[in-house]
């Protein structure tokens, strides 16, 4: 009894006398950080999404505080909490573009063909390594969902044609799709850049044409109908330079025998199906 | 060595197989008449693709150079028939992708008989002249990986083979191609073998073969001679056998330490396939321009053993076997263990394809998985003493860095897990998955 006594009473001394003395450093030997620091991260949505280039939702506020960033750099918080910040620091929200990801693919299972069939874990990155999954072309979207499962604001939905739709109002352009797609198929794009290539394959003519209907076959139309250096054939495929200085316009599609440059409504694949012309499709299936 | 491990010759783990292999085990290799076309993908051996040398419109000749390595760890491609180039262009292979291919439209009016010319000067090489020689002609390992044989010789400064190890287990089942090889041109096999002990110094060889083939054991025992310096190690039928670091556990009774390579211990493994193009590559100056694969499965009508020149697309190779029986639901290139299932039949033969397997709705597992009720099976299947149930569920929740922790880098994916699974969890694929991440990610790239 006496002994059980002896080590509860040195345990509560023990703890009364370094609860103390704890409270007693805390006290007066505090350092005392930027408190803005604390007051901007309350504001910020804390899924430490890594959007703004950070590491994390602190890191940015430290940033901010700092003045080395915008609030606007963080694309995931609302209007509100960005002006509530700036009101804060004392400075201009600042501009940010709204930038979505992008997907350069538009093969669903409805254009693109199929040559075998995949059974086994659904995951894009396991099919690619059998066989390269189901489709016949090598570089186009598996449609198995990797990028739906990655996204950590569930932006991504994969629609009838098993595409990813990407949700423009959630979509943080945090890039996770970009990260796990085994194709490397997304590209986080400012929302007003509407003119985009839905292709990967590097094929030309009716090669291309063989493995997807809405395929890029190489034709360059869309670099003669575009301002001058706006678009430019890289490996087979048009590339969009938006640095260039030519306005872009829904001009560039006008002549593409596929749809395969596309002048993007908000949403990429709403209205999957209605993007290409019907005549090519019966091209290919002679073909 | 440890006694028990002598008289058992195996190594620990593993699983057993169905072996399969009693519809080929007696049918003498026979010749794959030569067809039409011929597809030969520039990468068909592990390392940087070859360069091709033709153009389009050239008439070759059979054995000739069409494609020279594209670096050190790359071997050279040569025409497996007389004719004309017809397209260098993208074509399918067997995994799924578009690769660059020469394709060749073989001559219907000309001779496919290749003028023998012996190399009399084969002794007179030196080390290095004999690693060039094998490099231009084309060798790589034919047990399946098709890794080129003369890095694998090229050792490092004040290094020596002290020992060659022939790996004849053909552990894979269904598989009879490296069996029917042992069985019938034992002498040449065994001139492989000299050759490259005599060129890399190596003071003993030894064949490893699985007791399941007592007639390749006899008819080897029966051709060594004394002066052959070469021993015959019957081992323990087990899968994977035939992977280099069991063979060698099963040999020496030592392990291959996880980052070291089989020559750190002064040992090279070579499959008996590649031993044997080499005594032909010498004897007769054929380059590696055909292979003998097994056609089998329960959806081929006529299941052969044959030697087929390289580029020849498996539809061809399946209608001179018969054609498929119209239940098959999957060809596999390779054995049914490791093989990838086939995304399409116009893929062509490449150097490192052991055999064509066709399977039906019945032999082929159901698909269906369910929960682990951790069991422990695959941790006692794996050679390489992983847990493969923690890695696939690791790979599962994405925690790739967690799976390197885990040694998911030293997976050889053999699919001894997968097979042993009473769950039916895809764990190789798995596993697979993990590992295809963590490269992507240590090459820096997305």
């Amino acid at each position: 009894m006496q002994e059980a006594f002896v080590a509860t009473s040195i345990m509560t001394g023990l703890g009364v006398f370094f609860g103390t003395a704890l409270a007693i450093a805390s006290r007066f030997l505090r350092v005392s950080g930027d408190s803005r620091v604390e007051e901007v991260a309350d504001q910020l949505p804390g899924s430490n999404c890594g959007a703004c280039g950070r590491p994390g939702c602190h890191a940015f506020a430290e940033a901010v505080v700092s003045g080395s960033e915008t609030p606007s750099g963080c694309t995931v918080a609302t209007q509100e909490s960005i002006e509530a910040i700036a009101e804060l620091l004392g400075v201009a929200p600042g501009q940010q573009e709204k930038r979505v990801a992008r997907l350069h693919c538009a093969g669903g299972t409805a254009q693109a063909f199929q040559i075998a069939e995949y059974r086994g874990f659904e995951s894009c990155r396991a099919a690619t390594i059998v066989a390269g999954g189901g489709k016949g072309c090598p570089w186009g979207c598996l449609g198995l969902g990797d990028c739906a499962r990655a996204c950590t604001f569930k932006a991504i939905h994969l629609n009838q044609h098993s595409l990813p739709v990407v949700d423009v109002a959630n979509c943080t352009a945090c890039g996770d799709c970009v990260l796990a797609c085994p194709r490397g198929l997304f590209a986080i794009l400012p929302l007003t850049h509407r003119l985009f290539v839905q292709c990967r394959s590097p094929l030309v003519g009716d090669d291309a044409r063989a493995l997807c209907r809405v395929a890029c076959d190489s034709c360059g139309r869309c670099v003669q109908d575009a301002a001058p250096g706006l678009i430019r054939m890289e490996e087979n495929l048009p590339v969009v330079d938006y640095g260039s200085g030519g306005p872009a316009t829904p001009q560039a599609t006008s002549r593409c025998p596929t749809g395969a440059i596309q002048w993007l409504t908000e949403v990429q694949f709403e209205a999957a199906g209605a993007t290409q012309p019907q005549d090519i499709a019966a091209h290919v299936e002679d073909h | 060595m440890n006694p028990v491990a002598a008289i058992r010759r195996g190594f620990r783990h593993g699983v057993h197989p169905a072996q399969y292999k009693a519809q080929t085990v007696d049918l003498p290799i026979q010749r794959l008449p030569f067809g039409h076309r011929y597809v030969l993908p520039l990468g068909q051996h592990l390392g940087v693709p070859a360069q091709p040398v033709v153009s389009p419109g050239q008439q070759v000749r059979r054995g000739q150079l069409i494609a020279q390595p594209g670096g050190f760890v790359s071997a050279s491609l040569h025409s497996p028939v007389t004719g004309r180039v017809r397209a260098i262009e993208p074509r399918r292979t067997a995994d799924g992708s578009l690769q660059l291919a020469i394709e060749i439209e073989a001559d219907r009016y000309a001779t496919q008989h290749l003028e023998p010319r012996p190399r009399s000067d084969r002794l007179a090489l030196s080390l290095t002249e004999f690693i060039e020689e094998l490099q231009s002609a084309g060798i790589v390992g034919l047990g399946g990986a098709a890794f080129p044989t003369h890095v694998k010789y090229t050792m490092p400064e004040g290094k020596r083979i002290r020992h060659l190890l022939i790996n004849g287990a053909e552990c894979e089942p269904y598989l009879t191609n490296d069996h029917r090889l042992m069985v019938e041109r034992p002498a040449t096999l065994l001139r492989g073998i000299g050759i490259v002990k005599r060129k890399l110094g190596a003071d003993r060889a030894t064949i490893g073969i699985e007791r399941n083939k007592p007639e390749a054991i006899a008819v080897l025992k029966s051709t060594i001679r004394r002066h052959h310096r070469t021993g015959i190690a019957p081992l323990q039928v087990k899968y994977p056998q035939g992977a280099e670091k069991m063979l060698i556990r099963a040999i020496f009774g030592v392990e291959v330490p996880a980052d070291k390579l089989p020559r750190d211990l002064g040992i090279v493994v070579n499959n008996v396939g590649t031993l044997t193009a080499i005594a032909d590559y010498f004897d007769f100056g054929m380059p590696l321009i055909e292979r003998v694969i097994t056609v089998s499965g329960p959806g081929v009508t006529y299941p052969a053993n044959l030697i087929v020149p390289i580029g020849t697309p498996v539809r061809e190779v399946l209608d001179f076997c018969g054609g498929l029986k119209p239940p098959t639901r999957a060809v596999v290139m390779g054995g049914p263990m490791m093989g990838l299932p086939l995304p399409s039949l116009d893929v062509p033969v490449v150097k490192g394809t052991s055999g064509i397997l066709a399977f039906t709705a019945e032999s082929l597992p159901a698909r269906r998985e369910l929960p682990c009720i951790r069991c422990g099976r695959c941790l006692k299947a794996c050679p390489h003493f992983l847990n493969p149930s923690r890695l696939g569920r690791l790979a599962r929740l994405g925690r790739y860095e967690d799976m390197r922790r885990h040694f998911a880098m030293d997976c050889v994916e053999c699919g001894a897990c997968t097979l042993s699974c009473p769950s039916g969890i895809p764990l190789t694929q798995l596993i697979r998955v993990g590992k295809s991440k963590l490269r992507n990610s240590a090459a820096g790239s997305i």
